[in-house]
């Protein structure tokens, strides 16, 4: 117990002195309320109207996490295609490379006209899109990157592709994979709330925030900010603690040296 | 000697890299009968790897005729007569000491309960007791390479096939680890062709060493290993194991194994591993 202490200790100190930071700092300098409102206005904003905040969250959350879905699952089926036909790989690599540097949120408005203004699925796709490349190129290199020995030896046995795949391409490709993957997820929010700038359902948190900081009203856009990105975390969480179970093999989390 | 009898033999075999179009091995005439223990020995870049690599069908020859186990070699592949161990230990990280050992035998569809019973035969054989359920990352280099050595005896195999297994070791657990060898060897009863750099090992662990001259690679000699069997720690102090030590170093100066060599080991082993990749 005093070994957690200890490891979480530092990290929850530094958490209350920087909410305490916030808030003296605030009130102390008296900082203009359209600049950063104090800390504790902005958590009762919050809680008076705490069922209109957790919709709008779990709306953009879902809007999220379709489009993280939809975008990885996408990425992973065309990581092991092109990892699997090489040539195929090699004439589109360049491209997915060159893709993953567009600004994809500059699509954000064009999806409304694809998709409708109030449809989810103009976010979703917002979402999957920006989702899609870095997932996919991670995990293409994880499956790549494999000595050759370890490919020989699968040789040697009279391994198959299938083989090959299952037992080595696929485990070595794992720790790339979920670094893509949680890049993803933050993207996901990203896009999800960005999405939501450019108009939609007015159940939105993208929305909320807009509309608040519209009209002056920044401890709600506040409150807003806050949900999304507690959303965010517990979100890139999820996937830290899934990539746990998965790996517990590996020694960055074994507790031993990392590579 | 008929060929059938030979667990290795190679006819006029011969290698050309298409890329850079090198001319790595010329003319390979070798026999190996059963039981016995051959080391390949040469100078960096003499084609010994690619040499061990064309007995198991993991890189094919550009002519010449390979017969290993009385078939093609690409039939012994299929047929898994032959295990492998290369300088590196190539474990899978995800993949604990034992479930390593395993991997072959779970391929080869065996169930759980016999895989374990010839995981702890192995375990024990190597010397690996208390470490199955260790990561390779938690193992040191010498029993990262027990363990190697184990998943290649796993499922028995009438041939063993050795690239440098030792070479990136320290020379204390070198020699540990050639102790080692021999008594699996002579436990297993199973043929080992062994490729190495250092002189002392081949002829320690050898009952025939090879002598390969520098690019293009050929056989310039081979030496009998006379020494008596089992050989143990004294064996090294023997007049006779300096004789044949000397034998074979002269050997290999008089195939000019002090020239320089234009491509290194490491490229060697790279053009043959992508050569191997895709045949």
């Amino acid at each position: 117990m005093s070994a957690r202490l200890r490891t979480w200790g530092p990290a929850i100190a530094v958490f209350i002195l920087g909410i305490a930071a916030w808030e003296g700092l605030v009130r102390g300098l008296g900082v203009e309320r359209f600049l950063l409102p104090p800390l504790s206005d902005i958590g009762r904003t919050f809680w008076d109207d705490r069922e209109t905040f957790v919709d709008a969250g779990i709306f953009t959350f879902k809007e999220a996490l379709g489009g993280f879905l939809l975008g990885s699952g996408a990425a992973i089926v065309c990581a092991l295609v092109l990892a699997r036909w090489r040539p195929l790989g090699n004439a589109l690599m360049p491209y997915a490379i060159a893709a993953n540097a567009v600004p994809i949120i500059a699509f954000a408005p064009i999806t409304n006209n694809w998709f409708g203004i109030l449809s989810p699925f103009s976010k979703i796709a917002i979402a999957a899109v920006i989702c899609f490349f870095p997932v996919m190129v991670n995990t293409l290199r994880g499956l790549t990157s494999v000595r050759p020995e370890s490919i020989e030896l699968m040789h040697s046995y009279a391994a198959g592709q299938r083989e090959i795949f299952r037992r080595v391409r696929i485990p070595n490709s794992l720790p790339y994979m979920f670094a893509g993957l949680k890049v993803a997820t933050v993207l996901a929010m990203i896009g999800a709330i960005v999405g939501d700038y450019f108009g939609g359902s007015q159940d939105a948190l993208g929305i909320l925030i807009r509309r608040s900081a519209g009209i002056f009203a920044f401890e709600e856009a506040w409150a807003a900010i806050l949900v999304a990105s507690v959303l965010g975390i517990l979100f890139y969480a999820a996937v830290a603690l899934a990539e746990r179970l998965t790996m517990s093999w590996h020694p960055s989390i074994r507790g031993g040296r990392t590579e | 000697m008929n060929e059938r009898a030979d667990v290795v033999s190679l006819q006029k075999v011969s290698k050309r890299f298409e890329r850079g179009n090198v001319l790595a091995l010329s003319e390979i005439d070798l026999s190996v009968r059963p039981g016995e223990f051959v080391s390949l020995i040469g100078p960096s870049g003499c084609g010994k790897s690619t040499l061990l690599r064309i007995v198991g069908d993991l890189v094919a020859p550009s002519s010449g005729l390979v017969v290993v186990n009385g078939k093609s070699a690409e039939q012994a592949r299929i047929d898994r007569d032959y295990g492998i161990v290369f300088q590196d230990a190539v474990l899978y990280d995800w993949r604990t000491a034992a479930k390593n050992i395993a991997l072959p035998l779970e391929m080869l569809g065996w169930d759980r309960g016999r895989r374990a019973e010839r995981v702890r035969e192995l375990v024990e054989l190597v010397e690996l007791g208390g470490f199955e359920q260790h990561y390779p990352w938690q193992l040191s280099g010498g029993m990262q390479q027990r363990v190697s050595i184990a998943r290649a005896l796993s499922f028995d195999p009438a041939l063993l096939l050795m690239d440098e297994p030792f070479g990136a070791l320290d020379e204390m657990t070198r020699e540990r680890l050639n102790m080692e060898l021999l008594r699996i060897w002579e436990a297993s009863g199973s043929t080992v062709v062994f490729v190495t750099h250092s002189i002392a090992e081949a002829v320690f662990l050898s009952t025939r060493v090879v002598v390969m001259s520098p690019r293009p690679g050929r056989i310039t000699g081979i030496v009998e290993i006379d020494l008596a069997q089992p050989r143990n720690a004294d064996t090294r102090e023997e007049p006779h194991f300096f004789e044949l030590v000397t034998q074979v170093r002269d050997m290999l100066r008089a195939a000019g194994a002090d020239s320089a060599d234009p491509i290194s080991e490491e490229e060697e082993e790279l053009i043959a591993a992508e050569e191997g990749l895709t045949p």
